[in-house]
């Protein structure tokens, strides 16, 4: 019997706990005797199955996490699709899994795209011939309403993307995550862990405030056994547009990703610049390798590219 | 086939016709419909001992929202010397107000069995960070984020505080909805940088607040221009104008410009925050401070302002 949860009430209890079917928030809950009977605790295969099912065309599935918000980590994400489509034999695909703040469609120009349904599942949304994109942001009805959803609402639909979007077949899936290490942290490597996940990529910036956050995004990685590809830094370095000299806006106090990367022994990917024509481009939706193919910042993510293909081969 | 739209809000997915013949504009059915909604919702009860509660918070991650936090206290406090302020750290999954304000170890218990908060700088101070480990991480889905913020909230001993100032976590989820739902908060300052995506979240950030019934009382344009350290050209990084802007649609007024500055980063990053490190004369301090006095002045218009 499948227990796809539907209107789900606000304060649901969650599933999985000990209340769940019998708390007072569960009074006129659809799924109350479902939930009642224990049911819906069990992990259902056919979910998993599913999920495996849509993930068998897929070659590299890769995360993208970091325990910081605000490091970059779906500017990173985007670009780094962009140099992987640069190849036209392979198909790139993202998934934006912040719920709550989901940047992806406006950085990739495509805010108010609608997502179409078929007879195969729901199809990304388009942003060259091979590059795609599914977000929770494509499916609002505005750009600016507010998604203010408790855990277990955004385990359901987190559960929908990876059952329901027909991706296709793909050689690389990025999947963009909100920052911290929570439930959308949790469903994600719930359900792709059985699919043969490739790795997690780690972003970083060099301040130590954000450093603190990432070993912690680490820590977890290691404690749910996802492998990880390596650590991006972002923001290592500003070149001011008038007089072209370097500057550091956010210190390296105690070494930065690459002193961390070398603490916990893993690859140390590259470093990326801070850029304000990156910043531009990413609110405009524009891509930034047409307008800016020659800039520093475009080969550094080249570079980047080059050592996460490296890394993923070694794996 | 298009697919629906999802429309998504806070009350319940299902939509109703309300309207009926004796009721055609459905008026009484919304009401009792919204009596029936409001069944569950937790009742909001006062921290005991704290009188007025600020969050800091942005929809968005990154953009300094502990950092203005941090800063903010110690302004609110050089300003009122003989109130007392306090900070709570409500981001369980990356507290950073340990390392701003150079704090660490286990709080003890008082005999009432609360647990007594750290204090550094004259704040009084919590966090789970204090309680777990640096680098474990805290890897708990929402409804033990719930209960770990209710605990933060009743069961540390803050009597007495006059200023509550809370550093929320990124985003719109359990622990927004958490402290929104559970206590009576007198203000909120939303924290953004100028950059569209982050004004994006910042837009939901504060709708939210409408939503749940939170005064917000300006929006802080962080990171807004950087100067650089050779030739000292203004660059602004992530754009120019778009703080002001959101602020005229959502009608709210930036209430301060902060310049992105390697020397705030550094001393939060060394737990000695800009505030109280440098001089009061210094245009970074300053800022803060003004911030501080506009927050107060905004608290007390809304406190006169007769009841909506």
């Amino acid at each position: 019997m499948e227990t796809q949860m539907e209107n789900i009430p606000e304060h649901c209890p969650g599933i999985q706990s000990e209340s769940a079917g019998k708390a007072s928030t569960c009074a006129g809950c659809p799924n109350q005797k479902i939930c009642e009977s224990g049911e819906a605790k069990l992990e259902d295969p056919k979910i998993i199955a599913g999920i495996q099912q849509r993930m068998l065309n897929v070659k590299h599935k890769v995360l993208i996490l970091s325990g910081k918000g605000g490091v970059g980590k779906s500017t990173i994400t985007t670009m780094i699709a962009r140099v992987f489509a640069q190849d036209l034999a392979k198909n790139i695909a993202v998934m934006d899994v912040d719920i709550c703040g989901p940047s992806t469609p406006r950085i990739m120009g495509v805010e108010g795209e609608t997502v179409h349904q078929s007879g195969s599942g729901w199809s990304p949304v388009y942003i060259g011939e091979n590059l795609s994109l599914m977000s929770v942001g494509l499916l609002l009805g505005s750009p600016d309403d507010a998604v203010i959803w408790r855990g277990p609402k955004k385990n359901g639909l987190i559960k929908q993307f990876l059952t329901e979007v027909d991706w296709g077949s793909l050689d690389y899936l990025f999947m963009d995550t909100p920052p911290g290490t929570s439930d959308e942290h949790l469903s994600i490597a719930q359900y792709m862990i059985p699919c043969q996940l490739t790795g997690a990529i780690i972003v970083t910036s060099p301040q130590e405030i954000s450093l603190l956050d990432v070993r912690k995004e680490i820590n977890f990685c290691r404690k749910v056994n996802i492998p990880i590809i390596g650590i991006v830094e972002n923001m290592s370095w500003f070149v001011c547009p008038k007089c072209t000299k370097e500057s550091i806006i956010f210190p390296a106090s105690t070494g930065g990703a690459r002193q961390m990367a070398s603490e916990f022994h893993l690859p140390f990917l590259g470093q990326i610049p801070l850029d304000h024509r990156l910043a531009q481009s990413c609110d405009e939706g524009n891509d930034f390798f047409e307008a800016y193919s020659d800039s520093a910042t475009a080969t550094a993510f080249i570079d980047l590219g080059k050592a996460i293909d490296a890394e993923i081969r070694k794996l | 086939m298009a697919l629906r739209r999802l429309n998504v809000c806070v009350s319940f997915s299902w939509k109703m016709k309300y309207s009926t013949h004796s009721d055609p504009l459905g008026t009484k059915l919304k009401e009792r419909q919204a009596q029936m909604m409001k069944k569950g919702l937790p009742v909001k009860k006062p921290i005991e001992g704290v009188k007025n509660v600020i969050l800091v918070a942005s929809g968005k991650g990154g953009v300094g929202k502990s950092t203005v936090a941090v800063n903010l206290a110690l302004a609110l406090s050089r300003h009122l010397p003989t109130q007392d302020v306090g900070l709570l750290d409500a981001d369980i999954f990356g507290p950073s107000i340990p390392t701003m304000m150079n704090l660490s170890g286990n709080p003890s218990l008082t005999e009432k069995n609360l647990i007594k908060p750290l204090v550094n700088y004259n704040i009084k101070c919590m966090s789970m960070g204090f309680l777990v480990d640096n680098n474990a991480p805290v890897v708990w889905r929402g409804l033990m984020v719930m209960s770990a913020i209710e605990k933060l909230l009743r069961q540390v001993d803050w009597s007495p505080l006059d200023y509550l100032i809370i550093d929320m976590p990124p985003g719109t989820g359990d622990t927004q909805l958490s402290i929104a739902q559970n206590i009576p908060v007198a203000g909120a300052v939303v924290v953004t940088t100028p950059q569209e995506i982050a004004l994006i979240d910042a837009r939901k950030g504060a709708l939210m607040f409408e939503k749940v019934g939170i005064p917000v009382l300006g929006l802080v344009n962080n990171m807004a221009s950087y100067s650089c350290p050779n030739c000292g050209h203004h660059s602004h990084i992530f754009g120019a104008t778009g703080a002001e802007k959101l602020g005229k649609e959502i009608g709210v007024d930036v209430l301060v410009d902060i310049p992105l500055d390697t020397s705030i980063m550094e001393a939060a990053d060394g737990g000695y925050p800009i505030v109280i490190s440098s001089a009061s004369n210094n245009p970074l301090v300053q800022a803060y401070i003004s911030l501080a006095e506009k927050v107060l002045s905004r608290l007390s218009a809304i406190k006169n302002e007769p009841s909506r």
